[in-house]
């Protein structure tokens, strides 16, 4: 029996700016199915984090019910992690967030998890704009209950038990653009080179930033008649571009002929390099973003890559205009200033 | 680059990086499991069948697999291979029922071999079950060879040679010992159907030339005649300070021998610097360990004698220069020469070959070193039934290469005495099974331990210098042996991939520890290698390329540091990858 993976790595693996490797990124050995799209993700997240130097200590992952929300278990194994009620992942989120903005956030959830109980707290966190990373395994199903079809299944596909949806297809990117997140993509789980840039950019951006991320339930919704299937989504893809993430301090390697890319400033001043397409529109007009999505859907294909990018400088924090400080680490006579301060703010509505 | 054939077995052949590197080609991770398993009689035996001698080896052999081994680039130190046979051989009982019958009736066949070496023994070996009739001739009082002669009882005991050489002499050798074979043309005249020349490299080199060689001559001795002398009783004692001349395993064996029969101050001295010594590093290690120094860069000037008796031999300090094309040269260092007092001197400067008895004339070609020519791939000389293996083919070896020159020699001579041709060399057998039994259940136990390598004990260094015959290591003990094993990655379970299953879900590739699997657009060799999620850098480990995939990228695997761990397969939806255990049995005579 071998659940266990070697602590043996590749003698050249490198180390990151902080010392670290990508062993000190990695969480236990994934107990999913074999070839489940989400532990692709949990792989795209460990190198993404590696990559962008990140510390794990430093992390904050937190998660709902389902087999992508048990994923947090397999990545960033020194973060800390919660994993929480069904659906109810923006509001610990939003709990850990008030208490400690300092923290890097990502959420994870999966398309029951998100678009059929969730749904109230996700419309929710995203109008707050809460400064969090809100990433979906979206598989068309819901693994973990064997393979119901989800809200996110599209009119006419069919899982493994062969019946064909009926019921009308929920687009989270469409939802999240109409909510106000400010970074909004899709990408698949069989894509790294597209995945990696766009957790990268997604870490930097301050505010929401949401990814939805196709992610083939191979054990359920795998099935020539599905479109969440690996098989269907190589074939339909449709990407904005293909992107690079570019760290602030390093320079620009990758060289696109004149005219053929464009670049995407990130608050901190890294990048976002888009080798321009067909489908090349202004990123920030929420208009035009959703006229391609559906533009690319009556195409019969899935448009992935960075969808909409508008920087919101005020997250929940600044909306309700909290303390500096994170909440946590204010003093109890911080918190509770005493009667005294009590009564002249009595007084002072009088 | 071009889909790999995996049907042809030597790729996976080279995967499997100790047996490939193993001269006779020893089936490791197999006799390592077994041993795991604690079927001694088997590991024992799957040695046996390749290398004749897994007693002597597991604790003599110069081990190339070791360096080999691919557990050594993953972490510090490879496999103990070799300790583990010894192992095997420690726990085995009595297999002699498990020996091959040897026929009653004979196939009419008379072969000579000159030279009671592992090389001829080897021969006798793989001849005998066949129905030969075996003569073998050897100037020594028993059969042997220089691992009697030569290795001495410290680190390989009489009783554990004398049963691997006689498990062979049993199946009915014909032995003339003590006869020194003096005239190859006599031995024609004996009309044998093919003779194997296995007569080792037994001349020691000497300073023949250096001032007070002939003055001092009662007390200097050639290093391969001495260690002789010792093991045959003839030589009990030698002066109190003695140098060893010489950097090699025969320098070691001198001053670990002269240690225990009278010598109290006993230096090793060498021309070039320490770290171009020739002796395998655990040699050295033991040397030091019994208190013996090593003088390095110290070029022999002369031997010094007082009333005519050697007193101490003279040096001149040299130092090591390298020239850009990487050749050595030892030039003086100006400063005064050195005197170090002694009362013997061992010279264990090489030795070579030395064939006076072959009379040139016979049509056995000779080439310009004065060594006959030999077939590398046959051991035939120009004279067609006369064969030549071991350390007197292409000068000194060990002894596992002499085992593997027996056996190719043997087939040749198989092929020669049925009047079939030499050059057509049978193939190895070989097996490909899937280790799959369940989701996560192996035939082999796929887990890798991160054990370091365990450390064999020796005895106490007082009382392994009282006596040469007190082995000096005692072998790992059956609990440590038996966490050695675990240590061994299964080279030999491969990773097979079968293209038409991949549903490129990239699971292997994100699973795998050490990142061997990439998913890629193919391309030109070094391109690829070094486009892979690791580089591949390392030259002489093959690239495992799939033909294209539906994305029309190609699957790439380097084996370099594949742990064998089987969690690709384990987390492959599809089946597209299996652990299929490949069994290489080198070919034998007769089969
Ligand atoms: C000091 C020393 C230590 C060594 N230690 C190791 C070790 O630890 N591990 C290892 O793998 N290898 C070791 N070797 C090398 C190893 O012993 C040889 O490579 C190996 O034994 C060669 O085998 P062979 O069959 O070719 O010949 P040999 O073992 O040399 O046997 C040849 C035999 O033929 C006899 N002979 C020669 N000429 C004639 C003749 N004309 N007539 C009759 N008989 C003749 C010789 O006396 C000898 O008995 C050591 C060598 C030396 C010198
Ligand atoms: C309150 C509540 N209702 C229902 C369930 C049963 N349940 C567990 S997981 C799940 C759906 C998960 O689907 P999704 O979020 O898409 O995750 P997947 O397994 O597909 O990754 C449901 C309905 C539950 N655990 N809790
Ligand atoms: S049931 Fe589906 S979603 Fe869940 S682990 Fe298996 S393949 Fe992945
Ligand atoms: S790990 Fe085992 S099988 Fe692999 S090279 Fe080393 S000894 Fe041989
Ligand atoms: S067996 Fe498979 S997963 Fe394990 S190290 Fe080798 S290639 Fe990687
Ligand atoms: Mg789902």
């Amino acid at each position: 029996m071998s659940y266990i993976i070697s602590d043996f790595r590749h003698p050249n693996a490198k180390v990151n700016d902080l010392g670290l490797s990508k062993r000190d990124y990695e969480g236990a050995l994934s107990t999913l199915c074999a070839g489940c799209g989400h532990d692709s993700i949990s792989a795209a997240i460990v190198q993404s984090f590696f990559e962008m130097n990140i510390e794990p200590h430093k992390v904050v992952k937190t998660s709902g019910i389902g087999c992508s929300s048990k994923t947090p278990t397999y990545f960033l194994g020194r973060a800390h992690g919660f994993n929480s009620v069904h659906g109810r992942m923006p509001s610990v989120s939003t709990g850990a967030n008030m208490a400690n903005k300092d923290l890097q956030y990502i959420g994870i959830s999966g398309d029951g998890d998100t678009a059929s109980i969730g749904m109230g707290q996700f419309a929710h966190v995203v109008r707050r704009n809460l400064n969090m990373i809100y990433l979906v395994m979206n598989n068309g199903c819901y693994g973990l209950t064997k393979g119901q079809d989800s809200a996110t299944a599209d009119v006419g596909s069919a899982g493994k038990k062969g019946v064909a949806n009926q019921f009308a297809a929920i687009d989270l990117c469409q939802l999240a653009l109409q909510l106000g997140a400010g970074y909004v993509a899709r990408s698949f789980s069989g894509d790294k080179k597209q995945l990696v840039p766009l957790i990268k950019g997604a870490i930097e951006h301050q505010g929401f930033a949401f990814i939805d991320v196709i992610s083939p339930c191979v054990t359920f919704n795998n099935t020539p008649s599905s479109t969440k299937g690996y098989e269907y989504v190589r074939d339909h893809l449709d990407a904005t571009g293909t992107i690079d993430f570019v760290p602030e301090r390093q320079e620009l390697k990758i060289i696109h002929p004149e005219g053929t890319s464009k670049e995407v400033k990130l608050h901190d001043g890294s990048k976002l390099i888009l080798k321009k397409n067909s489908h090349d529109y202004d990123l920030s007009s929420k208009r035009e973003a959703m006229n391609t999505i559906e533009t690319v859907r009556e195409e019969h294909k899935i448009l992935t890559g960075l969808i909409y990018l508008h920087e919101d400088p005020k997250d929940t924090h600044a909306k309700i205009n909290s303390v500096d400080k994170p909440l946590n680490s204010l003093s109890q006579a911080e918190v509770c200033p005493g009667s005294a301060v009590l009564d002249d703010l009595n007084a002072g509505f009088r | 680059m071009k889909e790999t054939n995996i049907k042809n077995v030597s790729y996976f052949h080279k995967v499997v990086d100790c047996q490939y590197a193993c001269p006779a080609h020893t089936p490791v991770p197999e006799y390592i499991r077994m041993i795991a398993a604690r079927r001694f009689d088997d590991a024992y035996m799957i040695n046996w069948e390749s290398n004749v001698f897994p007693g002597v080896l597991g604790r003599t052999c110069d081990r190339p697999c070791e360096p080999a081994c691919r557990r050594g680039r993953v972490e510090e130190q490879p496999v103990a291979i070799c300790r583990l046979k010894r192992v095997a051989a420690d726990h085995k009982s009595d297999i002699t029922d498990r020996l091959p019958d040897i026929p009653t009736e004979k196939n009419g066949k008379r072969i000579a071999l000159i030279g009671g070496g592992p090389a001829s023994l080897t021969v006798a070996r793989d001849l005998m079950p066949l129905g030969y009739h075996v003569d073998l001739y050897d100037d020594q009082y028993k059969a042997g060879g220089f691992m009697r002669s030569q290795i001495p009882s410290f680190r390989l005991p009489e009783t554990v040679l004398d049963e691997e050489v006689n498990y062979i002499l049993d199946m009915g050798v014909n032995t003339h010992l003590k006869q020194k074979v003096s005239s190859m043309r006599s031995m024609l005249e004996k009309d044998y159907d093919a003779i194997f020349v296995g007569t080792g490299a037994p001349r020691g080199r000497d300073l023949p030339k250096l001032e007070g060689r002939q003055e001092a001559n009662d007390n200097i001795h050639i290093g391969i005649d001495w260690l002789a002398n010792v093991a045959f009783e003839h030589t009990e004692s030698i002066g109190e300070k003695v140098l060893v001349l010489g950097g090699g395993n025969t320098a070691m064996d001198c001053c670990r021998t002269a240690r225990r029969i009278g010598g109290k101050d006993v230096r090793i001295v060498v021309r070039s610097p320490k770290a171009d010594m020739k002796a395998s590093p655990w040699e050295i290690e033991d040397a030091e360990h019994e208190g013996i120094p090593m003088f390095e860069n110290h070029t022999p000037k002369a031997f010094v004698c007082e009333n005519g008796k050697l007193v101490g031999m003279l040096f001149e300090l040299v130092k090591a220069k390298y020239a850009e094309n990487g050749r050595r040269s030892l030039v003086p260092t100006g400063e005064p020469d050195v005197l170090i007092e002694c009362d013997d001197v061992l010279m264990a400067l090489g030795q070579m070959n030395s064939f006076p008895w072959i009379e040139r004339d016979l049509g056995i070609e000779f080439n310009d070193w004065d060594m006959p020519e030999v077939d590398k791939t046959t051991f035939q000389t120009s004279l067609k039934n006369i064969f030549v293996g071991g350390d007197a083919a292409w000068g000194p070896e060990n002894v596992i290469t002499a085992v593997a020159h027996g056996h190719q020699a043997a087939i040749s001579i198989d092929k020669y005495c049925h009047e079939k041709d030499t050059r057509d060399r049978p193939p190895p057998g070989t097996t490909l099974i899937s280790q799959k039994m369940g989701f996560h259940d192996w035939l082999y136990s796929a887990p890798v331990s991160d054990d370091l390598r365990f450390v064999v004990s020796h005895v106490d260094t007082e009382l392994a210098l009282s006596d040469r015959k007190i082995e000096v290591e005692k072998g790992f003990s059956l609990e440590q042996g038996l966490k050695e094993v675990q240590r061994c990655l299964n080279c030999d379970v491969q990773t097979v991939f079968e293209k038409d299953k991949c549903i490129e879900c990239d699971a292997c590739e994100d699973i795998c520890p050490t990142d061997c699997i990439t998913f890629i657009d193919n391309d030109e060799e070094d391109i690829l290698r070094q486009s892979l999620k690791m580089p591949a850098d390392n030259l002489e480990q093959s690239l495992y390329v799939s033909a294209e995939l539906k994305t029309k990228r190609v699957m790439v695997k380097d084996e370099n540091v594949c742990l064998h761990c089987g969690l690709c397969s384990e987390r492959c939806p599809t089946g597209a990858w299996d652990m299929r255990k490949f069994l290489l049995h080198e070919a034998k005579a007769g089969r």
